[in-house]
């Protein structure tokens, strides 16, 4: 009986614990929109690579990036990523991408200079990315005549303002969720393989499981006797 | 000669230089382990395993890492993509960091519960706090190298926090970051310790906590002393060989603690940014303090504590009284042998003022690891001192309380009816 109560207070103890754990998990206060991407889709990848490199690259580098490992990743001919997206400065296949403009020249020309972005969709989510490419909305007061639900006064000009007027607004919804799509890849490219991977370790574990506990039940059969 | 003879001279050769035979009995195969171990008695284990995975997953990132201002934050970026395997090797040693002290914490939630820290195990308990106290310096250190934004601001709070200290502060802390700014020094110096020196000493720590628990015995969930009773070669009538009944039955857990492990490391590899906190994702940045500045999770209890007092009082700095309640509150860890004054060790046994502290203190820990996670406004002013309260009282009356409350009688015999 004593020892009932006993369990239940430190099960009390636990759920009490677990209670202020839970209101860290969801303690996102911005609303974002959910980019929903898939890190497996290929086809979204590329898209997202073609987007990336003509709207994007222009200003912002991706100094880890390298188009090796993009042509590897994505399965882009090294020949077709050598005439189509090695730019900018860049030379070589194993270079990394650079931005076309020098950073200094980006900062005086936006006040800011534009961030590099191969780790933007680690350090802001992927829904922010999301969120904040189909944040922007015509505003009259800013400078540049675009500004940012997500981040007011964005010093950021709407590059794809042109492409958004093109198409309908479902279409440049999936535009941009292959763009997010691609950033989740460029700041972790290993991704995909990792999350594939990831299920023979485990399940080669779940087998080992079994047989260390099927070994255990052997050895201790004598002395539960 | 056989191959079985062989190996057997070889032993007999070996063993009449060096005891092999003798310490494998005392520790292994005549170690005596009450047979009651339960759930809360695997986190022994399993932390030697996570140190294990710590010790070799750092040795091959210190084949790549660059400890210098200009290349730390790309080194760890070419170990994520040029390395071969890097990916894994550097999410082992994170995801490691993070559920060292999860099982640490766990680990000593046990010595609470069953009385483990008291008479004859202080020793063990002192070298466990010890372990403690060196693993949290390690994962400071550890933390910073990697040089994003959250490492360097980390970094300043806590070496700012050093400069606090009055009269000779701002001396120590030019003395402990090499230079007059945190930089390449100071990153030369924490992976000299974070490689060389602290793990040196977490081994020594480790081998007196394991040689002083084989000493005097593992205790139990009943908290009965099991050398009580022996039968007729001396050996506990409540014990069973550590080798082959433990070492074998503890596979179970190392396998599904491994299987958790890699469960993050594979797909969770961040930890929901409380493993790796977002604003490390970018460099270093001596202009761009990021929004909110949180320790890593493992610490915010104590963060918590530091910023809990918010008041110059006493001709002192409100940080500098944060400074003492914080060594105060890892002080008082040392002492707690001596501060439980019951003649029973286990929870069972205990009265109601043990469970019911107990149960306080783990509760307080929790939310002001909260608390320490979440801006300083998160939570009304007056949580945190509360908190920090519980958290000295459960140390400070315990002589009174554990004197004082009515305890149940303790059965001789393991699995005997109590009472």
């Amino acid at each position: 009986m004593d020892r009932e109560i006993f369990v239940k207070l430190w099960l009390a103890t636990a759920a009490i614990s677990l209670f202020p754990l839970c209101s860290i998990a969801s303690s996102n206060s911005q609303e974002l929109l959910q980019s929903n991407i898939d890190i497996h889709n290929k086809a979204s990848l590329r898209r997202g690579a073609r987007l990336y490199m003509n709207h994007c690259a222009a200003c912002h580098s991706a100094k880890f990036m390298r188009y090796e490992r993009l042509s590897k990743d994505l399965e882009i001919p090294p020949e077709i990523v050598m005439s189509d997206l090695v730019r900018f400065g860049a030379t070589r296949l194993s270079d990394a991408i650079p931005a076309a403009i020098d950073p200094k020249v980006g900062e005086k020309a936006f006040g800011i200079a534009p961030p590099d972005l191969t780790l933007e969709a680690k350090y802001r989510g992927t829904d922010w990315v999301y969120s904040y490419l189909l944040g922007f909305y015509k505003d009259s007061n800013a400078p540049t005549g675009y500004n940012n639900h997500l981040m007011a006064n964005v010093a950021m000009p709407w590059v794809l303002a042109s492409l958004q007027e093109a198409t309908s607004e479902a279409e440049f919804k999936d535009q941009m969720r292959d763009l997010t799509n691609f950033m989740a890849y460029m700041s972790e490219p290993i991704r995909p393989f990792r999350e594939n991977f990831g299920k023979y370790v485990l399940g080669f574990l779940m087998v080992l499981l079994v047989s260390v506990r099927l070994l255990k039940n052997e050895y201790w059969r004598s002395l539960n006797e | 000669m056989s191959l079985r003879e062989a190996a057997s001279n070889l032993v007999g050769w070996v063993d009449y230089r060096l005891p092999i035979v003798k310490t494998w009995k005392t520790h292994m195969s005549e170690y005596y382990a009450p047979k009651n171990f339960n759930f809360w008695y695997f986190f022994g284990v399993l932390a030697l395993v996570v140190f294990a995975n710590q010790v070799l997953s750092g040795i091959w990132l210190t084949m790549f890492y660059v400890p210098t201002a200009e290349e730390a934050f790309k080194s760890i970026e070419y170990i994520m993509r040029d390395v071969s395997s890097g990916w894994a090797i550097r999410y082992m040693h994170e995801v490691g960091a993070s559920f060292f002290f999860i099982v640490i914490y766990l680990h000593i939630f046990r010595g609470l519960l069953y009385g483990s820290y008291q008479r004859p195990r202080e020793l063990i308990w002192i070298f466990g706090m010890f372990i403690y106290c060196l693993m949290m310096v390690e994962g400071f250190l550890g933390y910073v190298l990697p040089y994003g934004n959250m490492s360097y601001w980390g970094a300043k709070v806590i070496l700012n926090l050093v400069g606090a200290i009055p009269i000779i502060g701002e001396g120590l802390q030019i003395w402990v970051q090499g230079d007059f700014v945190v930089g390449s020094a100071t990153l030369g110096r924490f992976f000299a310790l974070h490689v060389a020196l602290v793990p040196l000493i977490l081994i020594v720590g480790i081998f007196l906590h394991i040689v002083a628990l084989h000493q005097v015995g593992s205790n139990n969930p009943e908290g009965i002393d099991i050398k009580a009773h022996v039968d007729a070669d001396g050996n506990p009538l409540d014990g069973i060989p550590f080798h082959p009944y433990y070492t074998i039955s503890d596979l179970t857990p190392v396998v599904i603690f491994l299987i958790l492990f890699f469960a993050c490391v594979f797909y969770f590899p961040g930890g929901g940014g409380y493993f790796i906190e977002p604003p490390n994702y970018l460099p270093a940045d001596k202009l761009s303090t990021p929004e909110h500045i949180a320790p890593v999770w493992y610490f915010t209890p104590f963060y918590a504590m530091l910023r809990s007092v918010t008041i110059d009082s006493f001709g002192l700095d409100a940080k500098v009284w944060g400074l003492i309640i914080v060594s105060g509150a890892m002080l008082v860890l040392f002492f707690l042998p001596w501060l439980d004054r019951s003649a029973v060790l286990s929870m069972r046994y205990k009265g109601w003022p043990s469970k019911i502290m107990l149960m306080l203190f783990a509760v307080s820990f929790v939310f002001l690891g909260v608390l320490g996670a979440k801006p300083a406004d998160w939570a009304p002013a007056w949580v945190a001192p509360a908190l920090t309260t519980i958290y000295f009282a459960y140390f400070l009356a315990m002589p009174v309380y554990t004197k004082l409350e009515k305890t149940k009688p303790v059965p001789g015999r393991i699995g005997a009816k109590s009472g």
